[in-house]
């Protein structure tokens, strides 16, 4: 009898795992049947055409390229400081864990609340209007808690010696910590940030009001320009659009591209942190 | 000369009372040894002498250390001169992960020397001066964790020099070298004690009496004895100290 429960849990673990990968495996089987037959070079680099039932993705390429920096540019330094902060300068204890519960809970604000309050704030307030200036900024304060926990984990895999070693010849804290800890931590610290462009590229809520648009005949010629952008792309041919046997392939061809380039992001993050653990 | 006094110094980590009543005057141009068993709080004694200790949470301190007679502690002396005038070699070779000749010239930059020509030349003083120019002046914009243990040591104390320290403390410094490496680092120091003073945190009771000046017997956070290394080691008048120096326990 013990035995038999013994197989089962052990059964019923197996199963669970399976039905994890089979879900991923699922998920890239249905999306690449349907989705690659209209990946060509010119899907990657043409412009839509024929109100988007023809032509290629390219504008929403660049788009998603450039808010996912922009995120980036705006929210690494800030959370690299804030990281610093709590690991290097914070000497009490309630401070550092109430900064985190705040850190945690902007990591579970829902997505379309972030969209809502760019609105609100970067759109009207500050007057940038729907733009990748608005969008990143936004995005950049989705991420901003991957870069926070990312650089936290690499500043702290920093070895005291060295910290004690560079305030043993006369250094300050801070010289400290530019000259020698944020050095070593780097690698650690860009893979958080890789993480971050991942996440920011892949998000749909956060740009539907702040940055993203249906159709535009040219790039964005400066950051107060609207962009199209990947994920935005699928949710408008598959909400909006008026030739769905020719768009939703398209749909489907763009969510291939997406999948790649966030997969491909992830794992030259992962690449990037393992290399790291092996150079320690 | 007296160069660094200790009077009545108690320092406590949390409610831990790791050191008791500590007075304690060290000479200069000496090599003054701190002995004793494990944990008996003579890493704690040297970290606390460059305010290194400063930074580990719970660290308390009551008592004084004056630095040729000026209170290290007091308002009007920057933590940064103190640990640059006060240098430290720790007990594993720590150097940055930066080239060697890197690892001389930041102390150099960060204490607002500028200029490349001036760095160049002080870079191959100290690194004449602890022996290891010959062996890594054809690499001096390598790694410097590709030497040896032995070479990064002195490396470290290269780096410390460099800084003109007048006191400089170091933590056991050849726990983790070789008999050769321990030898050379032993040599260095009777070397170095002509310029600057010598504070040694060692367990090894043989290095103490061959390199050491005076020595101080550290047990349970008291100190039980100071004086002449040839006096201890040859006529200790407390019965601790020569229990402990005749291996009866450590």
């Amino acid at each position: 009898m013990r035995k038999a429960v013994e197989i089962g849990g052990i059964a019923f673990c197996l199963i669970s795992v399976l039905f994890a990968l089979l879900s991923l495996f699922l998920i890239l089987f249905f999306i690449f049947i349907n989705g690659i037959k209209v990946i060509s070079p010119s899907f990657l680099f043409d412009f839509p055409r024929k109100a988007m039932t023809e032509g290629g993705i390219f504008p929403a390429i660049v788009g998603t390229f450039l808010l996912s920096l922009g995120a980036v540019f705006f929210s690494l330094p800030l959370g690299v400081m804030t990281a610093v902060y709590l690991t290097e300068y914070a000497t009490s204890r309630r401070i550092v864990k109430l900064i985190k519960i705040g850190i945690n809970n902007l990591a579970g604000t829902p997505s379309v609340v972030f969209g809502l309050f760019g609105l609100a704030v970067f759109v009207k307030l500050l007057g940038f209007g729907v733009s990748v200036l608005s969008g990143s900024l936004t995005l950049g304060i989705l991420i901003l808690p991957v870069i926070i926990r990312a650089s936290e984990e690499a500043i702290k895999s920093v070895p005291r010696e060295l910290r004690e070693a560079s305030l043993a010849l006369g250094a300050t804290r801070w010289q400290t910590v530019k000259n020698v800890v944020l050095p070593s931590a780097l690698p650690g610290i860009l893979t958080g940030a890789i993480l971050g462009v991942g996440r920011a590229a892949g998000e749909t809520a956060p740009i539907l009001f702040t940055a993203a648009t249906f159709y535009t005949a040219h790039l964005p010629r400066s950051l107060f320009d609207e962009v199209m952008a990947l994920p935005y792309h699928i949710y408008a041919l598959m909400t909006e659009g008026t030739f769905p046997e020719k768009q939703v392939p398209i749909a489907f061809g763009t969510a291939v591209v997406l999948l790649l380039l966030v997969l491909g992001i992830n794992s030259f993050a992962i690449w990037l942190r393992y290399r790291r653990r092996r150079a320690w | 000369m007296v160069k660094l006094e200790i009077k009545n110094l108690n320092v406590w980590f949390g409610e831990h009372h790791v050191l008791k009543n500590i007075s304690l005057k060290i000479p200069e141009h000496a090599i003054t040894a701190i002995i004793g068993p494990s944990g008996c709080g003579k890493s704690t004694l040297l970290r606390t002498l460059n305010r290194i200790n400063d930074l580990v949470p719970g660290f308390k301190i009551e008592g004084s250390i004056l630095l040729d007679g000026k209170d290290i502690h007091s308002k009007d002396v920057s933590v940064a001169e103190i640990r640059r005038k006060i240098g430290m070699v720790f007990q594993k070779p720590n150097p940055f992960p930066f080239s060697i000749y890197e690892n001389i010239a930041y102390g150099l930059r960060i204490n607002g020397i500028k200029s490349k020509r001036k760095i160049d030349e002080i870079v191959e003083k100290v690194l004449k001066h602890v022996g290891l120019w010959d062996e890594v002046k054809e690499r001096l914009h390598h790694s410097a964790l590709e030497l040896s243990g032995g070479q990064q040591q002195r490396l470290c104390i290269a780096r410390a020099i460099a800084v003109e320290p007048e006191v400089l403390l170091l933590d056991e410094p050849c726990s983790a070298l070789d008999p050769i490496s321990t030898f050379r680092i032993e040599e260095l120091m009777v070397k170095l004690k002509e310029e600057y003073t010598l504070v040694l945190v060692t367990h090894s009771m043989q290095q103490a009496a061959r390199v050491s000046d005076f020595t101080g017997f550290l047990y349970l956070g008291e100190l039980i004895e100071f004086g002449e290394t040839d006096r201890i080691f040859t006529n200790p008048e407390n019965k601790l100290t020569e229990d402990y120096i005749s291996g009866r326990f450590g």
